[in-house]
């Protein structure tokens, strides 16, 4: 299932109908409980656009309890649901502050640029990012294939595909493995 | 008995410590008087720590204002009169402050104590930081996205550790006789805890025997320690930080005893100064130059800067 969040509309909603601005702490934790809410709604794997589009500024603060804190909770060893997650409509500061707070804490996550590919935004490691670019060029692979690309051996490249998916960077469906936010 | 504490004819960070120097031997409840008569000008920091300063006094202290209708008719204008009132005992009367289209006070003194507080001065200050900080200081408009970002952070240290409220002010003007060029001062003061004791909250901190208010403040602003243990904190400073690198800004930063400073190559300021006059809370000052880089070479600050942080794990990959 795919679900979209205007994170404009839930700040308005969460916290203050005046507000377009993601700033603070008190302001991101409680647009990020409002976000945990909606997909506790949604049982089984989903995948959440979250739109930045109409959110004016952000600052370091909020991104940190918006994005990072959203996603070390789905990124752990047991989350509580199988979400995946889509990042749209981020303007270049937006991406600063996310950037820094998704660093401390070794995250990363697929933002979709305003072209329409689609970016790894954070931490990530040169052969992660290798496998990631090879899945997005294809849309889907499977371990063979992404061994091929990479001149890497099979187990090397399921451990790099598994960890990818692991972090929701990748989605995992039978022995395939997807691109999020593949432009096709 | 009554002290009379003269103010400086020009009042900034630095001569601002003339101040303390003589306020740090009375008691707190002793009652002073803040004589500003002579003053002629005053900074962001000098008016907001005025009003920090009102704070930390146990009686009310009086406050005779300027004498010179202009000095007068400025602090007006920068609402500083409107907090002044509810801290002190004015001697004389101060004219009423009127909305003004003058564009050097990009943020009128504003309190910050709360959350919506902040959300209250980057919403006041988004549409005009982005013309004036463009049209008179050559900062463009990300830039100035990011100045707000920055402006953000240091009201939310405020909030989130000063314990009382403080407040904020914004200002352009040119630096004449330091840098021939103009200026963007932000001035956020408190006299709440103080970076030491704040960190001194942490559950289970060990502390050493240099432990001090410079060590707090390095720890803080250089290290990016943070009283609480979430990984994710201490990104504010180090946010601001990134941002003042990249734009040749100063960051100065007062707590108790001492001051800390990122120094850019313009400016000669000391990085730490120890064993200043005792002041609770923070006083934290940023300065933004007006951008001056040779036609062909603009792209040269944020060269510079992207070497600083290569290395980093941080990547914006990508198909």
């Amino acid at each position: 299932m795919i679900r979209h969040i205007d994170l404009s509309s839930v700040l308005r909603h969460s916290v203050c109908d005046l507000y377009s601005n993601l700033v603070t702490r008190p302001t991101g934790a409680a647009v990020r409980t409002e976000i945990e809410h909606l997909l506790a709604d949604t049982p089984g794997r989903t995948l959440t656009v979250i739109d930045f589009s109409h959110v004016g500024l952000l600052d370091y603060s909020c991104a940190d309890e918006v994005v990072a804190k959203l996603l070390l909770r789905f990124a752990s060893d047991a989350p509580p649901s199988d979400a995946y997650f889509l990042f749209r409509g981020m303007q270049e500061s937006h991406l600063d502050a996310i950037e820094a707070a998704l660093v401390r804490y070794g995250l990363a996550l697929v933002s979709e640029r305003h072209d329409g590919h689609s970016q790894i935004v954070g931490y990530v490691a040169d052969d992660e990012q290798r496998a990631w670019d090879a899945v997005y060029r294809l849309g889907a692979a499977d371990v063979a294939t992404v061994a091929a690309s990479l001149g890497a051996d099979a187990p090397a490249a399921e451990r790099l595909l598994n960890g990818l998916s692991d972090r929701r960077l990748l989605m995992r469906h039978d022995e395939q493995y997807h691109a999020l936010g593949h432009a096709g | 008995m009554t002290t009379v504490i003269p103010v400086p004819p020009s009042l900034d960070d630095v001569t601002f410590e003339q101040v303390l120097d003589r306020l740090a031997p009375l008691a707190a409840d002793e009652k002073v008087l803040i004589d500003a008569r002579h003053a002629r000008w005053a900074s962001p920091y000098g008016l907001t720590g005025l009003l920090a300063l009102a704070q930390t006094r146990e009686v009310r202290p009086g406050l005779t204002p300027p004498e010179s209708d202009e000095t007068l008719s400025y602090w007006s204008r920068t609402g500083f009169f409107r907090y002044a009132e509810e801290l002190f005992d004015l001697h004389g009367t101060v004219p009423r402050a009127r909305p003004t289209a003058e564009s050097s006070v990009l943020l009128e003194i504003t309190s910050v104590s709360k959350s919506a507080d902040v959300h209250d001065v980057v919403d006041r200050i988004q549409q005009r930081a982005q013309n004036i900080l463009q049209r008179e200081l050559s900062i463009d408009a990300q830039a100035s996205v990011r100045f707000v970002m920055t402006l953000s952070e240091v009201c939310q240290n405020v909030v989130e550790h000063a314990g009382r409220g403080g407040w904020v002010a914004v200002q352009t003007y040119r630096w004449q006789r330091r840098l021939g060029r103009r200026v963007v001062q932000i001035a956020v003061c408190d006299a709440g805890i103080g970076f030491r004791r704040s960190l001194e909250s942490t559950p289970g901190r060990a502390l050493t025997d240099r432990w001090d208010d410079g060590m707090a403040l390095e720890e803080a602003v250089i290290r990016g320690v943070s009283r609480f243990r979430d990984r994710g904190r201490g990104q504010g400073l180090a946010g601001a930080r990134n941002f003042l690198g990249k734009w040749s800004g100063k960051l100065s930063i007062r707590s108790g005893t001492a001051r800390i400073a990122i120094v850019p190559p313009w400016d000669d300021d000391a990085p730490l100064l120890e064993g200043l006059a005792p002041f609770p809370g923070a006083q934290v000052q940023i300065t933004i130059p007006e951008r001056t880089v040779e036609r062909g070479d603009e792209h040269a600050a944020d060269r510079a800067a992207d070497r600083g942080v290569a290395g980093t794990s941080g990547r914006r990959g990508g198909s």
